[in-house]
């Protein structure tokens, strides 16, 4: 050790920033920094200089104003008087609303489909196939338009349930309505209500936290129970059962807390132009989730049939050698391994629904870009504001989903392996 | 001859298989009836095969291709079928096909310049063939270079003179390139030319042209950017797209890789913004928010913004694709390189990036379909993509309240387009995967 | 020039400054066209023929105007803009001027730096419904589902309206007319609520227009006009001046047919002054001394415009109301040539 001399000692040059590979790095690195710094910096004077010639300094106070005008689709309270804001608040919820029911939607018809289209069934895995190849290979927002008219032009008209022999009727005994307005369905309501409280944004009804409670409850108890048994097994051998006592504990006390409240159905009833009363889902909400859904599931089809297809044929075939038949098969072998590959297309899936739902302004659906990037826009020509507050809006929904979906796709993996 | 009365002296010939099991009635058996799930399965998908053929055919082969307008083909039905029922006025498509592919640009404004378009699609075809079969002449790259310049001047016309000193500036640049990477380390030369080019195109374009137009004066009618629209549009902005941001994509999708830490943060910076917003978020910043960042004499029409920004876009998902096939390559690769004493250009441009690009390709061709598809969100910033096309068919009195057809019309151009393309990948993916493995 | 704009602005020609805010009229001369802004495409007043040329009453203004600047009404390239980046585009140079249906209203002209400098169409929100509705006023409404296009002034008036008169109502926003028209057809709202002038012209262009009725009421004032953007005075004079000289033209009878005679000059001092057979009113702006005569020549006086794009022979059908001259009861009115 000691008998080996130092290295001598290097002097620093200023041609080392180049030609050294140690150093090179960072004078790349900085050089890059500087170059990328000074674009932004091109274009953010540009923007600033432009903006105050015009007298539009950047700034964020319209979103206080009054907004003025009415949404018809919403999820929390809003009226014309609200402001900007607000009005960007009930767009957000829409499109995480069709986001989410169209997610919901396309995972269930895409398995389903993805399945079919292994299927041994000659006619309906080709059915499948062709419906696939169709919708995929057509612009989404064709479909969307598409799904909008349909809708519109087959459903019949409110007018039409009106008068002694109503050309249109309702179904489900009376408390569904399928207008081409929208759906008319029947809403919960209480007659012995418990009334909202303020969280400071929007109204949440007691009546839903109750039974949320309970039902929260109820569940927290049957893991209790479960692990109890669980005990008892590892014990004595023998698992007391354990499913009745479980199901009581979490429908029970909901149930009973509904029937306290007078809960009961409010049916839409034809009054006037429209149906009114009961949730309505708007003409516009149907075409858009219909037309994401119709494509997205062309892709989840692909994404569990690729899934499927990965997972190593001896799979199948020792289930098939330990006696189980193909629906078990698919359930306990199969999909759980190709579940590792279906989630991350899932995801990006899921992603892409979600910013395709912005094609709503095309069919005047009140989402996110209708309503901050549409008239809002328009009315207060805030556009820098409000397109940049959009984009970073859709940013972090999408990183959220991303982040979300990983965590849980990692928590897959862990769970497998 | 014995006479041994029960020996069989010559083999039976073998029985058919049971009727049940062969021919027609056997295939269905194994294929669609096979049990009772089947039988079910198959007899509702049968109905709703059968009720949707029903329901469509009559007014898909018993429509109208010969009307003026669409009370014109009302009046042919009540007089032809008279069952007060509508079938499809195909004679808007008859009317109207050549505004919904060649737009008002190509199509009836100037009549007599479909060859346009339909060369450059043409040359697009030659042109990626050495790409794509790499078995072909290298002579066809040559095709590849001038299509660059050649497909741009057929759209937006003008004189030869301007892509032919853009192609000759590049050119040149190209050469400059390589002597000064004789005279210094690759990255900096790649800067020194870009900064050469900057130049040539700001002080020497308005000269050579000039030059050149006098020698060559050829010239096609000009039309402005946004007279492009019909189909022309779409492919336009889907290939400038995919030509332009291939670049900016390996260069992104290099620094996502690379270990220099700004560079990795600043291209996934770039790449996850871009891919956690919605495509129409940048098309209204292409056509109401990037006048303001530019300077106020810059003069931007909406079609070229929104091809800046469907680039940016196209190059970020690119990248994403790259990085895949950086990523599947495996590690010794990149370990030969550095131990043949390769720097990491020279690594990257000898041995990584050809075989990384060639893994690539079916991604970015289906990202080049995707980007097709999601031109039509153009209609929504009032330029005249089909669907936009579509629209103002539609406001004309003639046409008005047509919507199934000309909506069908789009879908079915898109779909040829898009499973051709498709499919093409997929035989692709095949080939390079015997290719790779 | 043009095969410079591809190259050049893929090509670091963001990096060239040049000039800024040159007087407007300098740049069109130079370009050789106007830059008119306009619809996307509202039935007579800008639309697409068959061919895909421009036509409507909009798109006549700025015919006049590419005949009174360079003589050739086709000296004008159409910016078909849509009601989100009209204002932008204007103030961004895309546009030199919008002939594109757009309300003159306070915060526009104030807030939005851009310059309202004339009415070409006094209009106003009106409401349309079926006939087997069996409605005949805009109070009987409550509750109906209303047909809107967004991002106009159309959705504030009709909340307003609503909330003045205490009704409820469902609205039902759609991204175009066309889209809206559709809907319409369809049943998938009980009315339909635009300007006036173009509810008249959806009208026409329905299945059966008999079936359909446009409601008594107006509510709201939506006058349109021509927008420049601010600050240039001169520009803005050409343009407030040749809508003007079209309007006094039918005032005084001067027609498309009879300019050229009346242009050699007569008693009438106004006529003179008008058609630059007197003075030198078209020097003042700039432009030759019988640019009037050219715009009147290229489309007729105003009257001529409004009958032959959206008057009661064409299948709009709208009458003149306030839009006849103020001699013949109505709001058009245009100030001295003097």
């Amino acid at each position: 050790m000691s008998d080996q001399s130092a290295p001598p000692k290097e002097q620093f040059q200023l041609s080392m920033l180049i030609y050294d590979a140690r150093y090179r790095g960072i004078t790349i690195q900085i050089f890059v920094l500087l170059l990328v710094m000074s674009g932004l910096f091109w274009l953010a004077s540009n923007a600033v200089t432009n903006l105050a010639a015009l007298g539009k300094p950047i700034r964020f106070d319209f979103l206080g104003d009054t907004a003025g005008y009415d949404i018809n689709q919403r999820l929390v309270e809003y009226s014309s008087q609200s402001t900007h804001a607000r009005a960007t608040f009930v767009g957000l919820l829409n499109t995480l609303l069709v986001a989410f029911m169209g997610c919901a939607a396309a995972t269930i018809l895409g398995v389903v489909g993805g399945v079919l289209r292994l299927s041994n069934n000659w006619l309906v895995s080709r059915m499948v196939a062709l419906y696939v190849e169709i919708f995929r290979n057509v612009p989404v927002l064709l479909w969307i338009f598409v799904c909008m008219f349909t809708f519109t032009a087959l459903a019949p008209q409110p007018r039409a349930f009106r008068g002694e022999n109503p050309e249109a009727s309702m179904y489900l005994w009376d408390s569904v309505a399928f207008t081409n307005r929208g759906i008319y369905m029947p809403e919960p309501l209480f007659s012995r209500p418990l009334g909202n409280i303020d969280v400071g944004i929007f109204l949440v009804s007691l009546e839903l936290l109750v039974v949320l409670a309970l039902l929260i409850g109820g569940i927290i108890f049957a893991r209790k129970n479960n692990a109890r048994a669980a005990r008892i097994q590892d014990e004595t051998g023998d698992r007391p059962s354990t499913g009745l006592v479980n199901a009581a504990a979490i429908l029970l006390p909901s149930i009973i807390a509904l029937i306290a409240m007078g809960f009961y159905l409010g049916k839409p009833a034809l009054a006037g132009f429209n149906f009114k009363g009961g949730i309505n889902m708007s003409a516009s909400l149907i075409g858009l989730w219909l037309g994401l859904t119709l494509y997205t599931t062309t892709y989840i089809i692909e994404a569990v049939r690729s899934g499927i297809q990965a997972v190593n044929k001896g799979q199948s075939e020792a289930a098939a050698a330990l006696g189980l038949r193909p629906g078990r098969t698919m359930n306990l072998v199969i999909l759980p391994q190709a579940m590792r590959i279906i989630i991350p297309q899932l995801i990006s899936q899921y992603l892409n629904l979600t910013k395709n739902s912005s094609l709503a302004v095309a069919i005047g659906y009140m989402d996110l870009v209708s309503t901050l990037g549409g008239i809002t826009l328009n009315q207060t020509g805030r556009e820098m504001e409000a397109i940049l507050l959009l984009m970073a809006i859709y940013l972090t929904i999408s990183l959220s989903i991303s982040v979300g979906m990983n965590w849980y796709n990692n928590r897959v993996k862990l769970v497998e392996r | 001859m014995s006479d041994i009365g029960y020996v069989r002296t010559e083999m039976l010939g073998q029985l058919p298989p049971p009727g049940n099991t062969v021919g027609i009635v056997g295939w269905m058996r194994s294929n669609l009836f096979s049990s009772v799930s089947n039988t079910i399965l198959t007899l509702i998908a049968a109905a709703f095969v059968v009720n949707l053929l029903f329901s469509m055919i009559p007014w898909i082969f018993l429509g109208v291709w010969n009307a003026d307008s669409l009370s014109h083909c009302r009046e042919i039905f009540d007089a032809k079928y008279g069952d007060g029922r509508e079938y499809a006025c195909w004679a808007v498509v008859r009317d109207r096909w050549d505004q919904i592919i060649f737009g008002y640009s190509f199509g009836n404004l100037n009549e007599g310049l479909y060859w346009r378009p339909i060369l450059g699609v043409l040359l697009i075809f030659v042109s990626i063939t050495p790409i794509l079969f790499p078995n072909t002449s290298r002579w066809l790259y040559v095709a590849t270079f001038a299509t660059l310049f050649l497909y741009p001047w057929l759209i937006w016309g003008g004189a030869l003179a301007g892509p032919v000193t853009a192609a000759l500036i590049f050119i040149a640049g190209y050469f400059a390139f390589r002597a000064l990477a004789k005279a210094m380390l690759p990255s900096f030369a790649l800067g020194a030319t870009i900064v050469l080019l900057a130049v040539a195109f700001l002080y020497l374009q308005a000269p050579i042209s000039s030059v050149i137009a006098a020698i060559l004066p050829i010239e096609l009618q000009p039309v402005a950017s946004r007279e492009i629209s019909g189909f022309v549009l779409s492919i336009t902005i889907g290939v400038v797209a995919i030509v332009v941001s291939l670049p900016i994509a390996i260069l992104l999708a290099l620094g996502r890789q690379s270990d220099l830490l700004i560079v990795n943060k600043l291209s996934t910076g770039f790449i996850e913004i871009i891919r956690g917003v919605p495509l129409i978020t940048l098309i209204f910043v292409a056509t109401v928010l990037l006048k303001y960042f530019l300077p106020s004499s810059f003069d931007l029409d909406p079609v070229l913004a929104v091809m800046i920004l469907v680039t940016l876009f196209t190059a970020a998902y690119i990248a994403e694709v790259i990085r895949g096939g950086l990523a599947a390559l495996s590690k010794g690769q990149k370990e030969a390189a550095d131990s043949l004493g390769l720097n990491y250009w020279q690594a990257q441009r000898l041995i990584i990036l050809p075989q990384a690009l060639k893994i690539s390709i079916p991604g970015i061709v289906s990202n080049f379909i995707s980007v097709f598809k999601d031109t039509t969100l153009v209609s929504i910033v009032a330029l005249n993509d089909p669907l936009g096309i579509s629209d103002s068919i539609r406001s004309n009195s003639d046409w008005n309240g047509i919507v199934w057809e000309l909506y069908g019309f789009i879908a079915l151009v898109f779909w040829i387009f898009c499973f051709g393309m498709s499919r093409y990948s997929l035989y692709l993916e095949r080939k390079l995967r015997t290719d790779h493995r | 020039m043009k095969k410079s704009v591809f190259f050049g602005a893929l090509a670091f020609a963001g990096l060239a400054a040049g000039a800024s805010s040159a007087a407007t009229l300098d740049e069109i001369k130079e370009r050789g066209k106007i830059n008119c802004g306009v619809t996307e495409g509202t039935l007579g007043f800008s639309s697409r023929d068959a061919e895909g040329k421009h036509q409507g009453f909009d798109v006549e203004f700025c015919r006049a105007l590419g005949a009174a600047i360079f003589d050739d009404p086709d000296a004008v390239e159409y910016v078909e803009l849509s009601s989100k980046n009209r204002f932008t585009a204007l103030s961004a140079g895309q546009a030199d001027l919008l002939y594109r249906t757009t309300t003159w209203t306070f915060s526009r002209d104030v807030d939005l730096k851009t310059s309202f400098v004339g009415i070409n169409y006094y209009d106003g929100q009106g409401f349309m419904v079926p006939k087997s509705l069996g409605v005949s006023s805009a109070k009987e409404l409550e509750g109906a589902t209303v047909c809107i296009e967004t991002g106009t002034t159309t959705e504030l008036n009709l909340s307003d309206f609503f909330r003045v008169n205490g009704m409820s109502y469902e609205p039902l926003p759609v991204g175009g007319t066309t889209e809206a028209k559709a809907l319409f057809e369809e049943g998938a709202c009980d009315v339909y609520t635009t300007d006036a002038s173009a509810l008249a012209g959806v009208r026409a262009s329905l299945k059966d227009p008999s079936a359909f009725v446009i409601l008594p009421e107006i509510v709201s004032k939506e006058p349109l006009g021509p927008t420049v953007r601010h600050g240039d005075n001169e520009w803005e004079d050409i343009v407030r001046w040749t809508q003007n000289a079209l309007v006094a033209a039918e005032e005084l009878g001067v027609t498309q047919a009879n300019v050229a005679e009346m242009a050699k000059g007569g008693d009438n001092p106004e006529i003179n002054r008008l058609l630059g057979a007197e003075g030198s009113l078209g020097e003042m702006l700039g432009l030759s001394p019988d640019w009037a005569v050219k715009a009147i020549a290229a489309t007729g006086n105003y009257g001529e415009i409004f009958e032959r794009n959206i008057g009661e022979s064409t299948p709009i059908g709208l009458a003149r109301g306030l839009n006849a001259l103020w001699t013949e009861g109505g709001l058009q009115y245009s100030p001295p040539f003097r």
